[in-house]
């Protein structure tokens, strides 16, 4: 893991190459790194960590910060498998504006993993070959995984509620 | 009649003659023990007392011990269900070991794992697929109700289709799996008109596939009444 | 190599290399002006072949596998929802249920997460005892992989042998927590209860003998002329491929990158114990069918050195606001029974944060992300599965190979359809 002050110079080498707006914001909690990134530059910055050898993706997922503004997240897992370094990117787009370039060209990991994070949150990945829903059947509606979407569910039934006709 | 060991040779020929005795009608204990039956009452007495099983009853015996289970893993009660097939908890005991993989040639559907709703109309279609009479066991917590996970993604299976045995567990042990097959097959044996047609209000519903060449048109013109003998004779075959 | 026997020679002019269409030159005129077209088949979701729900269209050219569709979610739980709605040691049940395979291996994921969140240590035995059920969990999940998988090329009776040893496993297991799956035997800060007296002759009795049984199913299949032609050099696929497609465990390690995070990144005292990494030469079937054979032995090493090296010590963390209290303690202590109310009632209370934990199971990278928004709750739990990912290969691997060659395949790629579908 890069320690903090690694992860400062990074977040610097970032604002210096693509502009002062990159990066948004870097955390450094439980030994790990965080850089917050406007989501317009995700491949830009993807490709500059790959550079740095931050070389394998381990995961892309999505997180919703309801209540908080802008509302969905996507996290990218990076890994740097020669220096065993692992280091965080995060974005955030809100409701009206939920595209985010697909990093699928770079990253052929992230193919069916950003077509996860489409179906439970709404996230669309722009440049996507084939954006449809990976886990819920292909017309559902609604993205299940926001927190404002209900956990759903039978009720149980109970001797007190078993001759309600609510069932 | 009471069993006694043989003791000697006497004893083995007076048997085979009480034997004989009761097939032809004569009562041991009673007034006339000689006696016997001719023509129709004959006919009746064996019927009676020789076969005391009925057709019914012994068709429901043999389809009882040949269940031929779908191959239907769905989650982690696959696993388990894996496990009754293996050499510790083993349903070739029972005669159950040839898992068919298609539902044309199974007759017993060990739902066994989570149902979800992009699976259900699937095993929906597989159900149907499967020729009657057919069971179902809706195995392990899930499918019987929600399970650990009461959320908008399961379907339990009582929903979509009717399931005779329920097992409870998450996942059932292979014994349990094991206790609710042998239950399906009590179930069976004892009364095996209590197909889910029955309890579920759906009789008439039956299609009868027409046999082709029947000259008999008596035949071809058969009434609720008579369909689930018919459906369950010419499909049990 | 020895000149080959005439029969040999003989079933050498038979190649197994894909055969590209030729209607032409057959002469005769009706083939001449014809032409073809491809299949496109439907491996339903509910196949003998696919191990669970897995839905492939697969186009054909004869029997020529030209592209794969892997169409998923036929299991799906809703798994991570749930989570989201249940206090942290509530979870932990229901996220086991994920990778049904590996379900040790889910818990562990989740509860280092939430173990870095909240930032509590676990006592050194509990770290050994998670080590020793882990290391059982893999011997189990290969077999029941080595199981199904030679029971789809046809070695039927791989199946029962494979069975056999893991019923042994499943009765420690038993032992120690009292349920063969889905145990919920860790939990945060460490495990729930201590081993059983007589678990430590049972599992020595255990490890004595499985590297013989492992050595049995070598005997029987690994110069098995039939496994030979079907695994080697079918379907290969070069470890850059892979890791662009983030490929990890025993199908990189065949390639030949000896990636493993019990070595490279060592997480729960892995470093304590010296074992090796099974690394293949050509990517192909063969090659991560002898990894995950070989991974078998060296599991069985580090349980025993586990068990030999097992410190005293307690099973749990100490801290009460994390871990119940030992129930003897609260009949005494009005602080014991406070924390074991609100510990039921309401849950630990987890600081705010985001945490990713990655481990090694049997398949890959599992990794474990939690999301703390200070609450009782989790705000989001996401499980980095390796079947999800490692199920992007399929389509590389098998195109322009036979659709013999494709089962195959996905016997060897380990797909557990829970932990797709989550």
């Amino acid at each position: 893991m890069p320690d903090a002050t690694g992860l400062e110079l990074i977040a610097q080498e970032l604002r210096d190459a693509a502009g002062e707006g990159t990066v948004l914001d870097t955390l450094f909690f439980r030994g790990r790194g965080t850089l917050e990134i406007d989501p317009a530059c995700i491949r830009a910055v993807l490709g500059r960590l790959r550079a740095h050898g931050y070389g394998f993706l381990a995961s892309v997922h999505g997180v919703d910060y309801y209540p908080q503004e802008p509302r969905l997240g996507v996290v990218y897992e990076l890994l740097d498998m020669a220096r065993v370094d692992r280091l965080t990117v995060k974005l955030r787009v809100s409701l009206d504006a939920p595209q985010v370039e697909s990093v699928t060209a770079d990253w052929p990991t992230a193919d069916h993993q950003e077509r996860e994070v489409y179906d439970m949150f709404g996230v669309v990945f722009t440049g996507h070959h084939d954006l449809r829903r990976i886990l819920m059947p292909e017309d559902y509606e609604g993205h299940p995984q926001r927190r404002d979407f209900p956990i759903g569910g039978e009720p149980v039934i109970f001797t007190y509620n078993e001759h309600d006709d609510t069932f | 009649m009471k069993r006694e060991p043989i003791v000697d040779a006497d004893a083995l020929r007076v048997r085979g003659l009480n034997a004989r005795q009761l097939l032809r009608g004569g009562d041991l204990e009673g007034p006339n023990p000689s006696a016997h039956l001719e023509g129709a009452d004959f006919e009746r007495h064996v019927e009676e007392s020789v076969m005391t099983t009925t057709l019914e009853k012994a068709v429901a015996w043999a389809r009882s011990n040949s269940f031929f289970p779908a191959t239907f893993g769905l989650a982690c009660c696959a696993i388990e269900m894996m496990s009754i097939v293996a050499a510790r908890v083993d349903v070739a005991r029972f005669g159950f070991e040839a898992f068919r993989a298609s539902p044309r040639q199974a007759d017993l559907l060990i739902l066994s794992g989570r149902v979800s709703i992009k699976m259900a109309p699937i095993v929906r279609r597989i159900y149907d697929q499967m020729l009657e009479p057919k069971w179902a066991i809706s195995m392990g917590a899930c499918c019987s109700s929600m399970g650990v996970f009461n959320n908008y993604a399961l379907v339990p299976a009582d929903k979509f289709m009717p399931i005779d045995v329920h097992v409870p567990g998450c996942p059932p042990r292979p014994e349990a799996l094991m206790h609710g097959v042998l239950k399906l097959r009590k179930m069976v044996q004892d009364d095996p008109d209590l197909g889910w047609r029955e309890r579920y209000d759906a009789l008439g519903t039956e299609e009868v596939v027409a046999v082709v060449g029947h000259q008999d048109s008596a035949a071809s013109a058969v009434d609720a009444e008579d369909l689930d003998h018919h459906t369950q004779d010419t499909a049990g075959a | 190599m020895t000149t080959p026997s005439e029969y040999r020679q003989r079933e050498q002019s038979i190649t197994l290399a894909p055969v590209e269409q030729q209607l032409a030159g057959h002469g005769d005129e009706q083939a001449r002006g014809a032409t073809q077209e491809l299949l496109t088949l439907n491996f339903g979701p509910h196949h003998p072949a696919t191990h669970g729900v897995l839905r492939l269209i697969v186009t054909l050219q004869g029997e020529v596998v030209r592209d794969v569709k892997p169409i998923i979610g036929y299991v799906h739980t809703g798994i991570e929802k749930t989570a989201e709605d249940k206090a942290y040691w509530k979870v932990i049940p229901v996220i086991e249920r994920m990778d049904y395979l590996s379900y040790y291996f889910n818990a562990m994921a989740y509860c280092g997460a939430v173990e870095t969140l909240v930032e509590v240590e676990v006592p050194k035995r509990a770290q050994y005892l998670r080590v020793i059920h882990l290391e059982l969990n893999r011997i189990m999940s290969h077999l029941v992989w080595l199981g199904t998988s030679a029971l789809d090329l046809g070695a039927i009776s791989m199946f029962w042998y494979c069975f056999r040893e893991r019923e042994k496993i499943l009765d420690l297991f038993e032992m120690s927590s009292g349920q063969r799956m889905h145990t919920r035997y860790f939990q945060i800060g460490g495990v729930i209860e201590d081993i059983p007296r007589g678990f430590a002759r049972k599992l020595n009795g255990f490890l004595a003998e499985m590297p013989s049984r492992v050595d049995q199913y070598g005997a029987l299949l690994n110069r098995n002329e039939i496994v030979l032609q079907r695994l080697r050099g079918t379907c290969p696929l070069d470890a850059d491929t892979l890791l662009a497609l983030g490929v990890t465990g025993p199908l990189l390690r065949a390639a030949g990158n000896p990636w493993d995070l019990r070595k490279a990144d060592p997480y729960c005292s892995y470093d304590d114990f010296d074992f090796k990494i099974p690394v293949g030469t050509q990517g192909d079937n063969y090659d991560r069918y002898a990894c995950r054979l070989a991974e078998m032995y060296e599991s069985v090493k580090i349980v025993q050195q586990a068990l030999d090296g097992l410190p005293e010590g307690p099973h749990i963390t100490e801290d009460r606001k994390v871990a119940l209290p030992p129930r003897h303690e609260l009949a005494t202590s009005m602080e014991a029974l406070i924390h074991h109310f609100k510990l039921v009632t309401e849950g630990m209370r987890v600081p705010p944060g985001e945490v990713y934990f990655p481990i090694e199971s049997p398949r890959g990278e599992l990794g474990c992300f939690v999301r703390s928004d200070g609450s009782s709750k989790p705000a989001r739990v996401h499980m980095r599965d390796p079947s999800f990912v490692n199920l992007q290969a399929t389509a590389p691997m098998v195109r322009g190979a036979y659709i013999a060659d494709m089962i195959a395949t996905l016997a060897m790629l380990d797909p557990i359809l829970g932990g797709i579908d989550r």
